[in-house]
């Protein structure tokens, strides 16, 4: 746990104003992935979580740590607009939640997930508009998702854990 | 033969400069090379014969399958299920209800209403009714225990169907008639574990909402219910063919160190973190996210830029496994500093998969990610050719208290 610490604060290192701000203001709104900064106050509500926000140089990231003990992150563009998701701890989050209008893209894709042979293993979505990754195992997930065409310029996809 | 043979290819692959050099094989794994064949137990009152050959509808490789016999609690009426998929990534008993003849005691909530449990896997969700029953396995017993059984009768509320997952509750989506999780827990949700958690509901009619479980009313380990032998397993196959063999049997042994047939042995104590994870460093690299868990059934580590091997062709039969050949050696680290050199192969899964009647595959390999966090998953072929203990959370050991892997 303390290395996952140190590498989030890691990442936020050279942010010219690093902001960290605990809200606890709520107002409802839909959708997450895609969508704009008022919606994850939505999955803040619904994880039942308390979220930190950090500014790195062209985007922040909010961090819900949920009632679960899952810590998800969601990376929000200068524009205001959810580009990426990820999450860590014992339980999955809620994805239909988290995903707002990419769950059924994703549930599209993952229900048909795999080739002709029998395999327990981890997700890997990798669609024009949406990648995701689902790996770790009960009681430790690890996953993360992003749409490609909206990270900002000279954000890469690893950036997004 | 094939066993000396199979000395002088490893030999080669790993260790080409000094072939047949005593020693070559210091560091090299149990499930190859030179260190002696692992001592499998014969079958005995707490040992229960298990089988990698492919499963109920011989589709699954590397994947283990145990009998286990439930019972009517305190009764002998009972029902043998074989084909159960014995799973150290997972805690407790599911059964398919298809599988299931005997009438089992579903087990209530407070108010009296039916509980039912989601648990969500890492590509699959498993959704029915909680059961009551005495949970025998060769010569052991535990007493009334809370199983699972797998069933969409009732239909999963959405707060079960919100991973997205397929549900794997029937034999065409399980490919085996139940799972035995035997990992290092003993209870599957652990202690909170809240209506907020979505993993426990009561079900009026078709309508599920949440609730609170008590540690006690979980899904649980039925090795941890055992009367002896209670605190935790070992895994037993014997070593693989690297061209993959059609099937092989093991054993899965109760206890650690509490019969003359368990003893941990040279076997080494890996502990693990909060999240059942330890270390596998490869080509200077750590991965702290890494585990073993005999459900997956190949190892997936890393990716192809890291590894150097080929990604099967996407989309077609082989896809999410790797389909290029290369040797390996990790080093494992556990959270109590052990560590071990640890080293395996990786062979085109195409080739593997290409005897269809071959189920237990040693050199089945795929990616787990393509983005960090990047891990090891030590899947079933990790076990082939090497003992692997697994001592549950919170029992003791003559190698300490659990949760450990040792191997």
């Amino acid at each position: 746990m303390s290395q996952r610490r140190a590498g989030f604060i890691k990442s936020s290192l050279g942010a010219a104003a690093a902001a960290l701000v605990i809200l606890a203001v709520a107002f409802p709104a839909w959708a997450s992935l895609g969508g704009d900064t008022a919606s994850i106050q939505a999955d803040q509500l619904q994880m039942q979580g308390t979220r930190t926000t950090k500014a790195v140089e062209s985007y922040t990231v909010h961090e819900i740590r949920a009632g679960t003990g899952t810590v998800v992150r969601e990376y929000v563009s200068q524009e205001g607009k959810v580009f990426g998701v990820a999450w860590r701890g014992p339980w999955l989050p809620d994805l239909r939640q988290l995903f707002g209008g990419y769950f059924e893209q994703y549930h599209a894709a993952v229900q048909s997930q795999g080739g002709g042979r029998v395999a327990r293993r981890p997700v890997m979505i990798d669609q024009a508009g949406l990648v995701v990754r689902i790996g770790g195992h009960v009681r430790a997930f690890v996953g993360r998702a992003y749409a490609p065409e909206m990270l900002p310029a000279g954000v890469r996809a690893e950036d997004i854990q | 033969m094939r066993g000396i043979m199979r000395i002088l290819i490893i030999s080669l692959m790993v260790c080409p400069t000094c072939a047949f050099l005593v020693g070559c094989g210091g560091s090299s794994p149990g499930s190859s090379s030179s260190s002696p064949p692992n001592t499998i137990a014969p079958s005995g009152t707490n040992v229960a014969t298990i089988s990698v050959s492919g499963g109920p509808l011989d589709d699954y490789p590397d994947a283990a399958f145990a009998s286990v016999t439930v019972c009517v609690p305190g009764t002998s009426n009972c029902q043998t299920i074989d084909n159960v998929l014995v799973d150290t990534g997972s805690w407790g008993l599911r059964i398919l209800s298809s599988a299931l003849t005997v009438g089992l005691p579903q087990q209530n909530a407070p108010d009296g209403n039916p509980v039912s449990e989601c648990l969500t896997f890492v590509d699959s969700y498993t959704w029915g009714p909680v059961h009551t029953a005495d949970v025998k396995i060769a010569g052991e017993t535990a007493s009334s225990v809370p199983i699972q059984v797998l069933s969409d009768a009732v239909p999963a509320p959405s707060g079960c169907t919100s991973s997205g997952f397929p549900s794997a509750d029937t034999l065409g989506t399980l490919y085996a008639n139940g799972i035995l999780g035997v990992g290092l827990l003993a209870q599957d949700c652990g202690n909170p574990c809240p209506a907020s958690y979505d993993l426990y509901y009561e079900c009026a009619s078709s309508t599920c909402q949440p609730i609170d479980q008590a540690l006690s009313q979980q899904v649980t380990n039925p090795v941890a219910l055992f009367a002896t032998d209670n605190n935790g397993v070992i895994v037993e196959l014997p070593a693989v063919s690297s061209a993959g063999e059609a099937s092989v049997n093991g054993s899965l042994v109760f206890g650690i160190g509490t019969q003359s047939n368990n003893a941990l042995g040279a076997a080494v104590v890996y502990t693990t973190d909060d999240y059942l994870n330890f270390t596998t460093s490869y080509n200077s690299q750590s991965y702290p996210d890494s585990f073993i868990d005999s459900g997956s059934d190949a190892y997936f580590f890393l990716d192809s830029s890291l590894t150097g091997l080929t990604n099967c062709p996407n989309p077609s039969n082989d896809e999410g496994f790797y389909c290029s050949s290369q040797n390996f050696s990790v080093t494992n680290l556990g959270s109590n500093g052990a560590s071990g050199v640890f080293n395996f192969s990786i062979a085109n899964a195409a080739t593997l998969f290409a005897n269809e009647n071959n189920f237990a595959l040693d050199n089945l390999g795929g990616p787990s990610s393509t983005s960090a966090p990047y891990y090891f998953d030590w899947g079933l072929p990790f076990f082939f050719g090497q003992n692997v203990f697994v001592a549950i959370a919170g029992a003791s050991t003559p190698g300490g208290t659990g949760p450990y892997w040792a191997y």
